[in-house]
C-alpha cells in the first residue's frame, strides 16, 4: 500500500520524496507486470483503463455512494457511542470497570466474524454493513476516549472548579482539547477500519457497493477490475481522511506548534 | 461572624490517614488581607484550598459569603491550548458576557500585569515562568473577585516585578474591598500586603502564632517593612516555627 507516502504528499518539503516513493511503487508494479503477465498483475495502465470502464459503465458512482453510506454511517455510530461511553468511563471508575472488559472482548472478535453474524441477524440489508463497521470500530474509539478523559490534568479541573466555570465550558475548554489528542489518531484508525469492514460486509452480502463490485470482478476472474476497485477504496479513504479528519486535527492542534518535538 | 467576613473554625483535614491540619481557627473581615506563613509541609496550601471551598475539611466549619472567588495557584495551571488572552478570558467563562467582551477585558487586564499585545496571543509553552504567573494573576483579577486567594502568587517573579504585582493586587483589593488570603514563604510579602498573618507549623499544621500589622498598607515604605521583618523574625515563636526547615 502506498498509503504512507501519500500522507507525505501534503507534507510540504517532503513532497518530492513522497512522489519518489510512489514512483518506485509504480515502477515495481510495472516490472512485476512484465515478469508475470496480465493475468497475475495487470499493468498500471490497464488498471486505469479498467477503472475508466467502471466509470463509463455507470458502476462506479453507485458503488462509491453505497460504500460511503455503509462505512460512514457505521463510523459515525462508532464515534458517537465510543466517545460518549469512553468519556463516561474515563470519569467514573464503576462505569470503566464495567465497560472495559466488554470493549477488550469486542476488540478481540475478528471483523469477519462480525460480518457473518450481522448478515445472519440483519440479512442482506445495508444495516448489516453499518452494524459490522460500528461494532468493529466502536471499541477502538472507546479505548482512546477513556484514556484521554482519564488523563486530563487534575490541576486544570481544580482550577476550573475554583473559577466556578460551568460544565459546558469545562467540557469544551478543559476536557475536549486534551481528549482529542488521544481521540483523533484513533478516529483515523477507526475510519480506515470502517472502509475495510464495509467492503468486507458488502462482498459477502451482495447488496451493492465496492465489495459487491469486488465479488463480481472475482467471479469474472478480472484482475484489472479487482485492482481498479482497490484503488477506488484507497482513494476514498484518503479523500475522506484529508477532507474530514485532517482539518479537524489541524484546527485543534494549532497550539502545539513550537512545542518540543513538534514541527512548526 | 457576619457582614461578609471569611470565617473558619476548628478546621481539621487529613490525606490518606495522615493529618495535615489540626483545629485551625481564623477569620478575615470583609476587605481584610490575611497572610498564611509557615515552613513547607505545614498545610498552608491545604488550608487555602479549604478556605476557597475546593476541599472539604474533615472537621470544622467554613463560612464563605462570597460570590466570585478567584485563585492564583502555586502552579500557573494555564490551559496549554489557549493563548494568554484565552486563558484570562477563561476566568470569565461563567459570566454572561459576549465572547468579544470577555476577550476585551482579558486584553486590558493583561496590559495591567505588564503583558502587551504581542504576548497576549502566545500559548503558555511560549511564555516564561514569570509571564505565566502574571497570566494566572490576570485571570484571577479579571473576574473582579470578592475573595482573592493567592498561593505563592509572586514567587516566580524577580524582585521588581513581584513588588509591582503586589502593588497591583493591593490597589485592586483596596479599591473594591476584596478579601484577600495569601500563602507565602516570604515574610516581606506578608509585611507589605497583609493586615494580619497567621503562622502555621508542625505536622499536623496548627496556628502557632498570630501577628497583626497595624500601619495601613499604602503607608508601608521600605524602612517600615525592613524594621517590621526584623521585629517579627526576632520573635521566639516565629523562630521555633521555621526551625524544622532550617535544621534540615
Amino acid at each position: 500500500m502506498p498509503k504512507i507516502s501519500w500522507r507525505r504528499l501534503a507534507g510540504g518539503g517532503e513532497r518530492r520524496w513522497g512522489m519518489l516513493g510512489l514512483a518506485a511503487v509504480v515502477a515495481l508494479w510495472e516490472m512485476g507486470h512484465s515478469a508475470y503477465g496480465d493475468f497475475v498483475l495487470p499493468s498500471p495502465l490497464s488498471t486505469l483503463a479498467a477503472l475508466g470502464r467502471l466509470a463509463s459503465d455507470g458502476d462506479l458512482l453507485p458503488a462509491i455512494v453505497t460504500t460511503m453510506r455503509d462505512a460512514l454511517s457505521g463510523f459515525l455510530a462508532a464515534t458517537l457511542a465510543g466517545s460518549v461511553l469512553g468519556g463516561l468511563a474515563g470519569r467514573s471508575m464503576p462505569v470503566r470497570a464495567m465497560l472495559q472488559p466488554t470493549a477488550t472482548m469486542l476488540i478481540g472478535v475478528p471483523a469477519i466474524a462480525w460480518v457473518v453474524l450481522s448478515l445472519l441477524w440483519f440479512g442482506g440489508s445495508g444495516l448489516a454493513a453499518t452494524f459490522s463497521v460500528a461494532v468493529a470500530a466502536g471499541p477502538v474509539v472507546f479505548a482512546a476516549a477513556t484514556q484521554g478523559t482519564r488523563t486530563v490534568d487534575g490541576g486544570l479541573r481544580t482550577m476550573a472548579r475554583a473559577f466556578r466555570v460551568p460544565l459546558g465550558a469545562v467540557i469544551v475548554d478543559v476536557y475536549l482539547p486534551h481528549v482529542l489528542s488521544y481521540l483523533l489518531p484513533a478516529l483515523g484508525t477507526a475510519l480506515a477500519m470502517s472502509w475495510k469492514v464495509a467492503v468486507m460486509a458488502e462482498l459477502l452480502s451482495g447488496a451493492g457497493g465496492i465489495g459487491d463490485g469486488l465479488a463480481a470482478a472475482r467471479a469474472e476472474v478480472d484482475t484489472a477490475k479487482t485492482m481498479a476497485w482497490v484503488i477506488v477504496v484507497v482513494a476514498l479513504l484518503l479523500v475522506v481522511d484529508r477532507l474530514v479528519i485532517e482539518p479537524v486535527r489541524r484546527h485543534f492542534e494549532t497550539w502545539r506548534r513550537g512545542l518540543p518535538g513538534e514541527t512548526a | 461572624m457576619s457582614d461578609g467576613a471569611l470565617a473558619a473554625s476548628g478546621i481539621t483535614r487529613g490525606f490518606s490517614g495522615a493529618k495535615v491540619l489540626h483545629a485551625v481557627d481564623l477569620s478575615v473581615p470583609k476587605g481584610g488581607v490575611l497572610a498564611i506563613l509557615g515552613p513547607s509541609g505545614s498545610g498552608k496550601t491545604t488550608l487555602l484550598h479549604i478556605l476557597g471551598g475546593l476541599l472539604r475539611p474533615d472537621a470544622g466549619h467554613v463560612e464563605l459569603p462570597f460570590e466570585r472567588p478567584a485563585f492564583v495557584f502555586q502552579d500557573p495551571l494555564l490551559l496549554p491550548w489557549r493563548t494568554a488572552r484565552g486563558n484570562v478570558a477563561f476566568g470569565l467563562a461563567g459570566r454572561r458576557l459576549s465572547r468579544a467582551e470577555r476577550l476585551a477585558r482579558a486584553r486590558s487586564m493583561l496590559v495591567k500585569v505588564g503583558l502587551g499585545h504581542s504576548e497576549a496571543g502566545l500559548y503558555p509553552h511560549q511564555l516564561s515562568g514569570g509571564m505565566k504567573k502574571r497570566v494566572a494573576l490576570a485571570r484571577a483579577l479579571v473576574i473582579e473577585p470578592d475573595l482573592l486567594l493567592l498561593d505563592e502568587a509572586f514567587s516566580a517573579l524577580d524582585v521588581g516585578l513581584s513588588r509591582e504585582m503586589q502593588q497591583l493586587v493591593r490597589l485592586d483589593a483596596q479599591e473594591r474591598g476584596v478579601t484577600v488570603v495569601l500563602v507565602t514563604h516570604d515574610l516581606s510579602e506578608a509585611v507589605r500586603l497583609a493586615d494580619e498573618a497567621v503562622v502555621l507549623s508542625g505536622r499536623p499544621g496548627r496556628i502557632v502564632t498570630r501577628l497583626s500589622i497595624d500601619r495601613p498598607s499604602r503607608l508601608r515604605d521600605d524602612a517600615f517593612v525592613e524594621e517590621e521583618i526584623r521585629r517579627i523574625a526576632g520573635q521566639e515563636a516565629i523562630r521555633d516555627a521555621f526551625r524544622p526547615t532550617l535544621s534540615g
